[in-house]
C-alpha cells in the first residue's frame, strides 16, 4: 500500500499508509491527522482540504486543469502557492507510495 | 487511563458530535471520551443521502466520518442505539435508555434535528417518507423504481435535492410547495425562479401556492396527495421534506435557556459552563451579522466541534466562519456563503440563462452580505472573502465581468 507523508504546518510528519483508490484527503482524515478539515466530505465545494505538494512529486501528482472546479475554488484558498492543490482532487495510485504534501498554515 | 480520568460525554454521534471527538483528540485530550447515539451507525454524513446515496454511489462505509478503526485506535467509546433521556447537572450525570448512569466531566449535546412531522390525515400511510437517517434514505430509495410517482411536499434544498436524483433514476416527480415559490425561505426569487425552470425543464411537476389537505391511500399505501382546492396528486410515494425542528428537549429538560435551540456563546457553550452544545440543535451567534441564529449545515457542525474541543482543552478558538452551504441538484452547484439579512439590493453577476452566475446580497451601504453561486465557484470562494472582510461594492462594480474576481476581493 502506498505511504503517504503529511505535514503539519508546525512541522509535525505523520506517515501513513493509504489504499489506492482512496484520495490523499481521505488519508488524512481516515488517520485524524490535524491540518485537513475537508468539510465538504470530498465534493470539491471547500477548498479545506488544501496541501501543498512536495516539489519532487508535482510531476507525478500534477496541477489542477486551469478553469476546472479545482482551480477555481483553489483560488480563493487560504494561502495558495504554485504548488497548490485540494487533496481530495488527488487520487492515490502505487505510484505515490512516498508521496509528502503539507499543511498550509489553516484552512479557513 | 486511569479511573480517575476525566470524561467527555457526547450525547449525539451525528456530523457534529463524531467531529467533536475526533477534534479532541487532535487537539491533544488523552482523556475519556463517550459518544452516545441513538442510530445505530457511527457518525457519518448526511448530505450524500440526498444525492449519491439514491443514485447508488455511495455507501455506509463511504458515509461514515471517520472508519470503525479509528474509535478503536483513539480509544473513544461509542454506545450506539442508545438514548441519553436525562441529564442530572448537579450530579454531573446522564441517564441512558438503557437504564446506564454515565459521569461526565465535561458534556456535549449534538443531538441534531428531526425532520418536521405535517399534522395531516393519513400521514401513517405507507410509502408516506421523510429524508434525515441512512434508514430513510434506503426507504426513499427502494420507493424510487423506473416509472414510480413521486410526491415531493416541500421545496426546501433536502426536497429538490431528493426531485433531482429521483428524475434521475427514472421517476415521475411533483414537487408540491405551500409558498408561491420554491426555495422560499432560503433563497432570493430570483435563485428560486431560476432552480423551478430548471426542475421544470428537466420534466418534474411543481405546484405552487398549493396547500396540502391530506394524504389518501388505499389498503394502508399511499395514493394520491389531496390539495386544498380538491385536486388529487396520485403518488406511490410522498417526501415530506418540510423543515427539521431541534432536538433541544433533553437540555430544555435540564433547565438550560433555550430559543428554537440550544443557546450557546462562541465557544459553543451553555448557560452551564461545564455544558457545550453544537451543530444543528443550537442557537448560536453570527458575530458577522450580529445576531443569534440557527444553522442547518455541516460546516457550522464543523465550526462549532471545533469551538467547543477549543475551549475544553484551552486553546484559541477558530477565527468566525462566514456561515456557507451547498447544494448539488442534477449538474448544477449551487453554493452560498453568508446569509442576506436586511440586504436591500442584488446584482447579478455572469449568465443566468447560461447557468453559470452568483447573485450577490447588498445591503443599503453596499456592504456583501450574501453571495448565491450557480455553477460559479470563484464567485462563491471570491464572496466568502468580500463578505468575511465586510467588503463594500457597487452593483455596477460586481456586475462588471471585465472586473476580475481577484480585483473584486483584493
Ligand atoms: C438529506 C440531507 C442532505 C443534506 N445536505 C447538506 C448539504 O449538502 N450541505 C450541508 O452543509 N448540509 C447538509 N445537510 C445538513 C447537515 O447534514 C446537518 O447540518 C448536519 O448533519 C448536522 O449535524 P448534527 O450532528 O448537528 O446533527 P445530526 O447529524 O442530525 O446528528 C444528531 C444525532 O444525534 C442523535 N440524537 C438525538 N437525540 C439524542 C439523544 N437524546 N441521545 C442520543 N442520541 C441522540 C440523532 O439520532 C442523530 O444521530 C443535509 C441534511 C440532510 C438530512
Ligand atoms: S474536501 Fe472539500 S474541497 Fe476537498
Amino acid at each position: 500500500m502506498p505511504r503517504i507523508t503529511y505535514i503539519e504546518y508546525n512541522g509535525t510528519e505523520h506517515t501513513v499508509d493509504v489504499p489506492v483508490g482512496k484520495s490523499v484527503m481521505q488519508g488524512a482524515i481516515e488517520n485524524n491527522i490535524p491540518g485537513i478539515d475537508a468539510d465538504c466530505g470530498g465534493e470539491c465545494a471547500c477548498a479545506t482540504c488544501h496541501v501543498y505538494v512536495d516539489e519532487a512529486w508535482l510531476g507525478l501528482v500534477g496541477l489542477p486543469t486551469p478553469g476546472s472546479q479545482e482551480a477555481s475554488m483553489l483560488s480563493f484558498a487560504a494561502v495558495t502557492q504554485p504548488d497548490s492543490r485540494l487533496s481530495c482532487q488527488i487520487n492515490v495510485t502505487q505510484a505515490m507510495d512516498g508521496l509528502i504534501v503539507r499543511m498550509p498554515e489553516g484552512q479557513h | 487511563m486511569s479511573d480517575q480520568s476525566r470524561h467527555i460525554v457526547i450525547v449525539g454521534g451525528g456530523h457534529a458530535g463524531g467531529s467533536a471527538a475526533a477534534v479532541l483528540r487532535q487537539l491533544g485530550w488523552q482523556e475519556r471520551i463517550t459518544i452516545v447515539g441513538e442510530e445505530p451507525l457511527l457518525p457519518y454524513q448526511r448530505p450524500p443521502l440526498s444525492k449519491q446515496w439514491l443514485s447508488g454511489e455511495a455507501t455506509e462505509e463511504t458515509l461514515w466520518l471517520r472508519p470503525e478503526k479509528f474509535y478503536a485506535d483513539a480509544t473513544i467509546d461509542t454506545r450506539l442505539g442508545l438514548r441519553v433521556t436525562r441529564i442530572d447537572r448537579a450530579a454531573k450525570t446522564v441517564t441512558l435508555s438503557d437504564e446506564v448512569m454515565l459521569t461526565y466531566d465535561y458534556l456535549i449535546l449534538a443531538t441534531g434535528a428531526r425532520p418536521r412531522k405535517l399534522p395531516l390525515p393519513g400521514s401513517d400511510l405507507h410509502g408516506v417518507l421523510e429524508l434525515r437517517t441512512v434508514a430513510d434514505a434506503e426507504a426513499l430509495k427502494a420507493a424510487l423504481t423506473q416509472g414510480a410517482r413521486l410526491a415531493v411536499i416541500g421545496g426546501g434544498y433536502i426536497g429538490l435535492e431528493a426531485a433531482a436524483s429521483a428524475k434521475s433514476l427514472g421517476a415521475e416527480v411533483t414537487i408540491i410547495e405551500r409558498e408561491a415559490r420554491v426555495l422560499a425561505r432560503v433563497a432570493c426569487p430570483l435563485l428560486s425562479e431560476f432552480f423551478e425552470t430548471f426542475h421544470r425543464d428537466r420534466g418534474a411537476v411543481i405546484e405552487v401556492n398549493a396547500q396540502v389537505a391530506g394524504l389518501e391511500g388505499e389498503g394502508g399505501r399511499i395514493t394520491g396527495v389531496r390539495l386544498g382546492d380538491g385536486r388529487v396528486i396520485p403518488c406511490d410515494a410522498a417526501l415530506i421534506g418540510v423543515g427539521a425542528v431541534p432536538n433541544d428537549e433533553l437540555a430544555r429538560d435540564a433547565g438550560l435557556s433555550c430559543d428554537g435551540g440550544i443557546v450557546v456563546s462562541l465557544e459553543a457553550r451553555t448557560d452551564d459552563p461545564a455544558i457545550f452544545a453544537i451543530g444543528d440543535c443550537t442557537r448560536r451567534p453570527l458575530p458577522l451579522y450580529d445576531r443569534m441564529w440557527r444553522l442547518e449545515s455541516v460546516p457550522n457542525a464543523l465550526e462549532q466541534a471545533k469551538q467547543a474541543a477549543s475551549a475544553i482543552c484551552g486553546k484559541p478558538g477558530p477565527a468566525p466562519e462566514v456561515p456557507w452551504f451547498w447544494s448539488d441538484q442534477y449538474e448544477l452547484r449551487l453554493q452560498i456563503a453568508g446569509i442576506p439579512f436586511d440586504a436591500t439590493d442584488i446584482a447579478v453577476r455572469g449568465s443566468v440563462a447560461e447557468g453559470k452566475f452568483a447573485l450577490f446580497h447588498l445591503g443599503a451601504d453596499g456592504t456583501v452580505l450574501a453571495v448565491e453561486a450557480v455553477n460559479a465557484s470563484m464567485e462563491f470562494m471570491g464572496g466568502r472573502r468580500i463578505i468575511q472582510r465586510r467588503k463594500k461594492l457597487s452593483r455596477a462594480q460586481i456586475e462588471d465581468m471585465a472586473v476580475s474576481m481577484q480585483q473584486l476581493a483584493a
